[in-house]
């Protein structure tokens, strides 16, 4: 695959799932260089100009593709801001992968922070992947710094997987949408932070049509002396439908601050939050070791479902 | 063989300790079913998360086949061959059914391996083995999923804690035809089964009265159940509704 080293694959693999040259169009970006690069017919990804990123056009009415757009830092001290836009055109129906590793071993901070725009056009389905991985023993940083703003059409759906399981030191993610009438968005994050780790992540979603709806759903678990904030403030501006939810698991000396905020500015929006904030249940434990786990290895499986 | 000798429990109650188990001896043989039954409060619970390692006795001691198991924890004994089924089953999100029997079974489960256990206990494999062990199951389903993580354990002694608690008659009906067929296939094994159900007294091969955590009475169903019926150590399945 392409001319990485061992580390950049694996980083390869944990982020995007990716052992082998994907199908389909993609864009490989290693320590800030362009390490390969496919179109098809339908998307094409074109350099920005007078500044780091790159646009992805995808054509009306593309059905069953995919673009892939991993990053991988694998040096230490590399600091980058990325600009991808992603403009999709009417009735497409696409899965866009992207996620960040970095791998640190040295003694400098290693930082990505992405800035991902979603012009989403009427009709269409976008699944979108997001992994983020940190690796190296280095003292250096980890920083991921993630900004997503997705802006939807008409009857658009959008489906966002966001997962953090291990490694970044430092995360801000900041998310914001705006959906016209009847586009829906999901977001489903998953959060894991340990050792001193920190990790923000706010969300606004702003409902503008009638019959939009969001369900932004945060599972995290935080562990050591890491702590995390989540902030999630979902608006009605029409007759629409909201929920939101952070569900987390607390351990050792971890804090949590969740935030789940609605703001309704319609007499017909329709808006939930809940959020809940727990250790493990000591009967889950019991449980698990009644079935011959020890208590780590029940740990671990409560944790990987709970997050799965 | 699970020997329990002079176990005694005591708890911390509010400065004032008080017994729950007080030096009882029980042994149960290979191939036996045993239900061990008593009013509320007379120390049954306890007694089978001691023989589970979920309590440690104040004093006493627990032999499993010949084995000192007193000062072993809950995974240890588990991995002895104890099984123990809770009274309120423990839920998990994101845990599937599936995962519960992979795990309950030590091995890669295949499908068709968890959907036969969930079909022994009358659920319909196919709609569970994929749901997730959370608040979307009802208690009679948990219920039956609890006693799936024991059958796909298959161990020496598997203890359940009221399995009747909490299930509605219906489900009843179903829980006392899956305890008739492991009764009928315990070879070598020991079920114990804390209860108060008269049908479940009635297949045992001891019943068990316990009275203020000690024993009052054993013997078979024939010679201890007739002086049970109409106390609250052996009720009819209506009295649930009553």
């Amino acid at each position: 695959m392409l001319n990485l080293d061992e580390i950049q694959k694996s980083l390869m693999a944990e982020v995007a799932d990716i052992t082998d040259v994907p199908a389909g169009a993609y864009n490989f970006r290693v320590n800030s260089e362009l390490a390969g690069r496919s179109t098809t017919d339908n998307i094409n990804i074109v350099t920005k100009e007078g500044m780091p990123g790159i646009d992805i056009f995808i054509k009306p009415n593309t059905k069953n593709e995919s673009v892939h757009i991993p990053v991988v830092v694998s040096e230490s001290g590399i600091k980058e801001t990325v600009y991808n836009d992603f403009f999709i055109g009417d009735n497409c129906d696409v899965v866009i992968v992207a996620g960040c590793g970095i791998d640190n071993c040295g003694t400098h901070d290693s930082q990505h922070d992405g800035i991902h725009r979603f012009y989403v056009g009427k009709n269409s389905k976008i699944k979108y992947v997001e992994k983020h991985y940190g690796s190296g023993n280095g003292e250096g940083k980890r920083i991921l710094n993630p900004v997503t703003e997705v802006y939807m059409e008409e009857n658009s759906v959008m489906e966002m997987e966001m997962e953090q399981i291990k490694g970044v030191d430092s995360t801000e993610r900041n998310t914001i949408a705006e959906l016209k009438a009847n586009a829906k968005l999901i977001v489903k994050e998953r959060l894991m932070t340990h050792g001193s780790q920190t990790a923000v992540s706010g969300y606004k979603v702003s409902l503008n049509g009638e019959g939009s709806n969001a369900d932004v759903v945060s599972r995290s678990v935080a562990r050591d002396n890491s702590s995390q904030t989540f902030n999630a403030c979902i608006a009605g501006n029409a007759p629409c439908s909201g929920h939101t939810e952070c569900d987390s698991i607390i351990m050792d000396n971890g804090k949590i601050l969740a935030i789940p905020s609605l703001e309704a500015n319609d007499v017909d929006a329709m808006l939930v939050h809940e959020a809940a904030i727990g250790k493990i249940a000591g009967d889950q434990l019991v449980k698990l070791m009644t079935l011959g786990l020890t208590e780590a290895e029940a740990e671990e499986q409560i944790i990987n479902g709970f997050l799965g | 063989m699970l020997e329990l000798k002079n176990i005694t429990f005591t708890v911390d109650d509010n400065g004032e300790q008080k017994t729950i188990i007080k030096d009882l001896s029980l042994t149960i043989e290979n191939g036996r079913f045993v239900v061990i039954t008593g009013p509320n409060g007379s120390g049954k619970s306890t007694l089978a998360r001691i023989i589970m390692g979920i309590e440690s006795p104040t004093s006493g001691k627990i032999y499993f086949d010949g084995k000192d198991i007193t000062d072993l924890g809950i995974t240890e004994r588990a991995r002895l061959g104890i099984s123990f089924a809770f009274q309120q089953p423990v839920r998990f999100k994101g845990i599937k059914v599936h995962d519960l029997l992979r795990i309950s079974s030590g091995k890669e489960l295949s499908v068709a391996e968890a959907c036969s256990y969930l079909s022994e206990v009358g659920l319909c494999a196919r709609d569970y083995v994929n749901r997730e062990i959370n608040s979307s199951l009802s208690g009679g389903e948990l219920k039956r999923i609890e006693i799936a993580t024991l059958l796909a354990r298959s161990t020496k002694l598997s203890v359940f804690d009221e399995p009747e608690a909490g299930i509605d008659l219906w489900s009843f009906q179903n829980l006392i035809r899956i305890f008739e067929n492991m009764r009928s296939d315990i070879k070598d094994s020991s079920i114990v089964i804390i209860s108060h159900q008269e049908r479940i007294l009635r297949i045992a091969d001891q019943i068990v009265l316990l009275t203020n955590g000690e024993i009052k009475k054993t013997g078979t169903a024939d010679d201890v159940l007739p002086e049970l019926i109409g106390t609250t150590a052996a009720v009819n399945a209506c009295e649930k509704l009553k």
